[in-house]
């Protein structure tokens, strides 16, 4: 390991000199874990989020990491994370779609406990029947856990909204855990060019002290509802307490707004705006969605794209705006279940021009050509 | 400049690996490239595509390449028993494309020929494990002898461009691989005293069916300059 040196996440967003590197996704998480000072990571392997692990795991035997150990299952893992970060440390942990699952009571208690933890989703097929494809069905079921919920196209997205990740998340205004979603085998076996910060470079530490709930340790007692659970009294105030906390967990995800426009830039990349026919896609649907734009605008067709990478908060005044202009909107997923279309649809005036669909599901890809044809087809039919 | 590579095999054989030498070659080239394997949960033997997209401008396309420029078919049961990802093999392939067989004799039926002569898509079969066995010593460099059919066929990365790429996925260097290619890794490299060896056989490797290519290509045009030739057998004599 190189003598590192801290630098601010301005200058390691927007100054720092980038170099390419020929990555898998699952290479390029790991590099953003490596400069993102991470203290503990705590992981339980499943494909296809083994690999990243497995190099997570390399990087501290090099040093990048304090301490690091594979936990029982992903519910023990899920809860472990829990208990480092209320202990006041930064953390790193990430799984898969059946993973997620098993895992799942841990999303919404680490929203409710205010714990900055950063995971990463590597999409995958849910059973049954088994699979170890991609499928992103899992966004739509994470989304309403009171994380803040991210979606990468590409490993270079996945390098930088780590990064971006930790320092959102740990806003004292804001303090949530972040999911970064990324389509399995997609983005995490894909190799492709990827522009890296220096090595020898990483975020400034997460000072616990900023937390907006308190540090637990040996001489500090738990918060409060921890100590002494509202479970434990069926009254007037803990009903009140539960209700209001659930609200302040929501409004802290709102308060990320301007945390994601300062450091992200903006929670939509928007192409040709004021095209008659306008794709909004998120992860690698995107990815798709750009290559069928094009070949729709060599044949002359009026097409541009809006590709959604924040989930959670959802930008809802944005998608609401640029849904004003096109005639139809054309939602293509990589899941049955339609989450995006059902989450654009409901803050859209005038829903009845959004087609939602092409989707596939499955562990296939979305042909660009698939996307192609059925946004001829529908621009015909209506 | 732009090409989309379909490797079709049997796990073990290197698919991602060549195709990973592939993306490399062409990265170190200063060109784009995506690369992708697909598996079920993994095991040898069971069928395993690679995918590779090569282009002078940025590649934003994921997953499996369904329409395919070349496809390269690692094992003969790909054909003969379906063991792809597609069905048929072929379904896709672009017209006037590159089909690549590992075979020393046609086995196509006769309705796929015919199929594929109606694309004018030109096969090669290549005796790619009998090649590597004779030149680099071991049936597992099977992929760099294809990969030499391919880049003598299509010229869709240099050989120097290859060269690093070995240098680099071989040669010392960090490289991820999943625990099955870990383990088929320490079989090849056991199999050369030195790392500069096995660096060497494999691009003599690619080398020979590179030249073999190149050679049957000058025959093609002089025969038919079209290049309308259907099939060709390719012969380590040749």
């Amino acid at each position: 390991m190189p003598e590192r040196k801290v630098v601010s996440p301005e200058y390691m967003f927007f100054e720092a000199p980038r170099e390419k590197k020929y990555l898998i996704g699952n290479e390029a998480v790991a590099e953003a874990v490596k400069r993102a000072n991470v203290d503990m990571v705590i992981v339980y392997p499943i494909t296809p989020q083994s690999e990243a692990t497995h190099i997570v795991g390399d990087i501290y035997a090099q040093g990048y990491v304090k301490d690091y150990y594979r936990g029982e299952d992903e519910f023990n893992v899920m809860s472990a994370i829990a208990g480092a970060a209320m202990g006041g440390v930064r953390v790193f942990t990430a799984t898969s779609g059946p993973g997620t699952l098993r895992a799942f009571e841990m999303f919404p208690a680490w929203a409710g406990e205010r714990l900055p933890i950063v995971c990463a989703f590597m999409t995958r097929g849910v059973n049954a029947p088994l699979s170890i494809q991609p499928d992103t069905i899992e966004i739509g079921w994470l989304a309403d856990t009171g994380m803040l919920i991210f979606h990468a196209e590409d490993p270079q997205d996945f390098f930088d909204m780590t990064l971006q990740a930790y320092v959102i998340a740990e806003q004292p205004d804001v303090h949530l855990p972040v999911g970064v979603c990324v389509d399995g085998f997609f983005v995490t076996h894909t190799r492709e060019i990827v522009e890296l910060t220096p090595e020898d470079e990483m975020l400034p530490p997460y000072d616990p002290r900023i937390s907006p709930v308190v540090t637990m340790d040996m001489e500090t007692v738990p918060v409060r509802h921890m100590k002494d659970p509202f479970v434990m009294k069926s009254n007037y105030i803990s009903y009140n307490a539960h209700a209001s906390w659930q609200q302040e967990v929501r409004a802290a995800a709102e308060r990320a707004r301007k945390y994601i426009t300062r450091y992200m830039g903006s929670p939509v990349e928007v192409l040709y705006p004021e095209a008659e026919v306008l794709f909004m896609a998120s992860g690698t649907a995107a990815a798709q969605a750009r290559v069928a734009m094009e070949r729709m605008r060599a044949e002359g067709i009026d097409v541009g794209l809006v590709k959604i990478k924040v989930i959670r908060p959802f930008p809802e005044k944005e998608i609401a705006k640029l849904a004003e202009g096109p005639e139809i909107i054309i939602i293509p997923e990589h899941n049955i279940t339609g989450w995006l279309a059902r989450e654009i649809k409901s803050r859209v005036n005038n829903n009845s021009k959004i087609y939602g669909g092409p989707r596939v599901f499955g562990g296939m890809t979305m042909p660009p050509e698939v996307i192609v044809e059925e946004t001829k087809r529908v621009l015909v039919d209506g | 400049m732009k090409l989309d590579v379909r490797m079709s095999g049997l796990g073990g054989q290197g698919m991602v690996t060549a195709a990973n030498l592939l993306g490399m070659a062409a990265v170190s080239d200063g060109n784009y490239s995506i690369v992708i394997p697909f598996f079920g949960a993994e095991k040898r033997l069971a069928p395993t595509e690679s995918y590779v997209r090569i282009s002078s401008q940025k590649v934003y396309e994921k997953g499996e390449v369904g329409y395919p420029d070349a496809i390269m078919v690692f094992h003969p049961e790909v054909i003969t028993k379906g063991k792809c990802y597609t069905m048929p093999f072929y379904q896709g392939l672009r017209p006037n494309g590159w089909l690549i067989i590992n075979s020393k004799s046609p086995l196509l039926s006769e309705v796929d020929a015919r199929s594929i002569a109606d694309l004018n898509v030109r096969v090669l079969y290549v005796p790619a494990s009998e090649i590597a066995i004779d030149v680099a010593g071991t049936e597992l460099a099977t992929n760099m002898v294809l990969l030499g059919g391919l880049v003598g066929a299509t010229d869709i990365v240099t050989l120097e461009g290859l060269e690093k790429a070995i240098a680099q996925r071989f040669g010392g260097g960090k490289f991820i691989a999943s625990a099955t290619t870990a383990a088929l890794d320490d079989v090849l490299k056991k199999r050369y005293a030195k790392t500069q060896e096995l660096l060497e056989k494999n691009m003599a490797a690619i080398r020979k069916t590179y030249e073999l290519v190149k050679q049957m290509c000058v025959e093609f045009r002089e025969q038919d300059p079209q290049m309308r030739e259907k099939a060709t057998c390719i012969t380590q004599q040749a």
